[in-house]
């Protein structure tokens, strides 16, 4: 029996409608169920879990590394970032230094994965409502974003790049000049996405004083990243909470007191220019250096050492075979993904698979404030809602 | 506990709010955790939520490690957030595995409502007073929680 709404005595002319699981305008298999009054929406309740794959329980059967593919597939649209913030996690729990290099490729595509990510929103969000070229444009600079990912990383989506300890491999010759390309080209696009959309009348009346929420009600509901930066709140675990050399690269954090979905959409643009900006710092400034740390019993040797040194295949062996030891204890590692606070909490029982590993999705807290900005709303304003929120069925289902 | 413990500022105020409500402390890679009697949870709560200097007043995870098969085998864990002062608090409850129900948050930060139905739906804790307390992620009527320590990870049930 699906979750639904019970009718109230007395209210029979209300219409139950359930919107979804398939439905284009929930991104994914959300299902709303949605008690209307006419076209306005009287109370509202969502019903997730129909990607819900058991993640959690399968990081408890892989070793750490084999971790790492897991979080890919969770918010698929931000691979990297949940890349990022699972490898935090552990390297705080094995308290490992991470050399400037890889640190700050990780801030590059991390970065890059912002933007393309803020690109699928902006796209979806627009063809929600109704305007369809904005989507062939931003869909059009994502797969320059993602063929970087692919040059890196030999993947669009499932990169599983970042490791334990540093990077998987060196970036291949010449990745820099195809950032480099996309950072000048990008400027000038996002002007076209404004150009099309931000003085649009009919864009600013579907978004405009639609699904206003407070930034007191925003902190009280859970919600982060650009949600919450739309309600006023200046928060951004980069700024605040540095993690990954954030705190040598300057930017600005976009912030908007209006709390609607036009808020929402101004803040995210904002994001993309900003991110745009640490992309070329990171760029510019790269280091030379190692794009792994040394720990031998953590992070696998070069091939190359390993056909000449045996400590160097012995260590090879263990860690692939048997993965490493890790201290007892917990951490939570928190990163400002584009969606917003990603948390990873890892427990360790000092065997080579995490004993617990609890993903606070931002999408997932997002989602609970849906109800709170539809209520009271026209049937048509669900959909500009549900798109200012970006949320990811695969990470809210996990 | 060490020094460290007796000049913490968190530490310092809860004591003086309530000396009982403590159970023990830890501290891991500079997080600090906090085990808290589950008599006191709720109040400990709100006043971690609106205590002056401290401002917790975001709630960013809530969820359960099954410790099985120790007694008491839950540990419900908080992880809050105060955007005030940019730091963060890790709170911990324990559970009996017999009776597993805890007060629940949700009258202390709203954000608590989907994260304790879920760790209702993985692990079978009762959150003593939430409103809408059903499973989330997995169909009404499927037997057992998944993320228990007994639940197996593969064949038929």
């Amino acid at each position: 029996m699906p979750v639904t709404l019970e009718r109230i005595p007395g209210q029979e002319e209300r219409l139950i409608l359930s919107m979804g699981p398939q439905h284009p305008s929930t991104h994914g298999v959300l299902r709303l169920v949605l008690d209307l009054e006419g076209e306005t929406v009287v109370r509202a309740l969502f019903d997730i879990g129909y990607l819900h794959t058991g993640f959690e329980k399968s990081f408890e059967c892989k070793t750490y590394s084999q971790g790492i593919t897991l979080t890919d597939r969770m918010d698929y649209l931000a691979p990297l970032s949940n890349n990022l913030g699972f490898c935090l996690a552990v390297e705080k729990l094995l308290d490992l230094e991470i050399p400037p290099r890889a640190q700050w490729i990780r801030v590059l595509l991390t970065e890059l994965t912002r933007i393309q990510s803020h690109l699928v929103w902006l796209g979806t969000h627009a063809i929600d409502l109704g305007a369809m070229s904005v989507f062939l444009y931003c869909f059009r600079e994502r797969e320059d974003i993602l063929d970087i990912f692919e040059m890196v990383s030999g993947q669009r989506m499932m990169t599983s790049y970042f490791r334990i300890g540093g990077l998987a491999l060196e970036p291949p010759l010449g990745w820099l000049k195809r950032v480099e390309k996309f950072v000048r080209m990008f400027p000038n696009r996002l002007e076209e996405y404004e150009a099309l959309l931000t003085r649009n009348p009919i864009w600013l009346r579907r978004t405009k004083d639609v699904g206003t929420i407070s930034g007191k009600d925003a902190i009280a509901f859970g919600l982060s990243g650009p949600c919450l930066r739309g309600s006023g709140v200046d928060w951004d675990i980069r700024k605040k909470q540095p993690y990954s050399s954030y705190e040598k690269f300057d930017f600005e954090v976009a912030t908007r007191p209006e709390g609607d979905v036009y808020a929402r959409y101004l803040v995210r643009l904002e994001e993309m220019r900003q991110s745009l900006r640490i992309v070329q710092q990171a760029m510019e400034g790269l280091p030379e250096g190692p794009i792994k740390t040394k720990a031998p019993h953590i992070v696998l040797p070069d091939r190359e050492e390993m056909k000449t040194s045996i400590e160097a295949l012995i260590y090879h062996f263990k860690i692939v075979s048997e993965g490493f030891h890790p201290p007892l204890g917990e951490v939570y590692q928190a990163i400002e993904s584009p969606r917003g606070e990603l948390g990873f909490y890892v427990v360790s029982d000092g065997s080579p698979k995490p004993y617990r590993c609890h993903v606070r999705g931002p999408s997932f807290a997002n989602l609970q404030a849906l109800p709170k900005l539809i209520e009271g709303r026209l049937i048509a304003d669900v959909v500009a809602c549900i798109g200012s929120i970006d949320i990811v069925l695969g990470e809210v289902d996990r | 506990m060490s020094a460290d413990f007796e000049t913490n500022l968190v530490l310092k105020k809860l004591r003086e709010f309530s000396p009982a409500a403590i159970e023990d402390a830890r501290d891991f890679r500079n997080e600090l955790t906090l085990y808290l009697r589950p008599a006191f949870l709720r109040r400990a709560c709100e006043f971690l939520r609106d205590a002056p200097g401290l401002r917790f007043e975001f709630l960013a995870d809530l969820t359960a490690v099954d410790l099985y098969p120790n007694e008491p085998r839950f540990e419900v864990v908080y992880h809050l957030l105060s955007l005030e002062t940019a730091e963060r608090l890790r709170l911990k409850v324990r559970v009996s595995g017999e009776n597993p129900q805890v007060d629940s948050v949700v009258r202390v930060w709203p954000s608590a409502n989907a994260f304790e139905r879920e760790a209702f739906d993985l692990f079978g804790i009762r959150f003593e007073g939430h409103p809408y307390l059903r499973r989330l992620l997995l169909p009404e009527d499927w037997e057992g929680h998944p993320l228990r320590k007994d639940y197996p990870t593969e064949g038929y049930r």
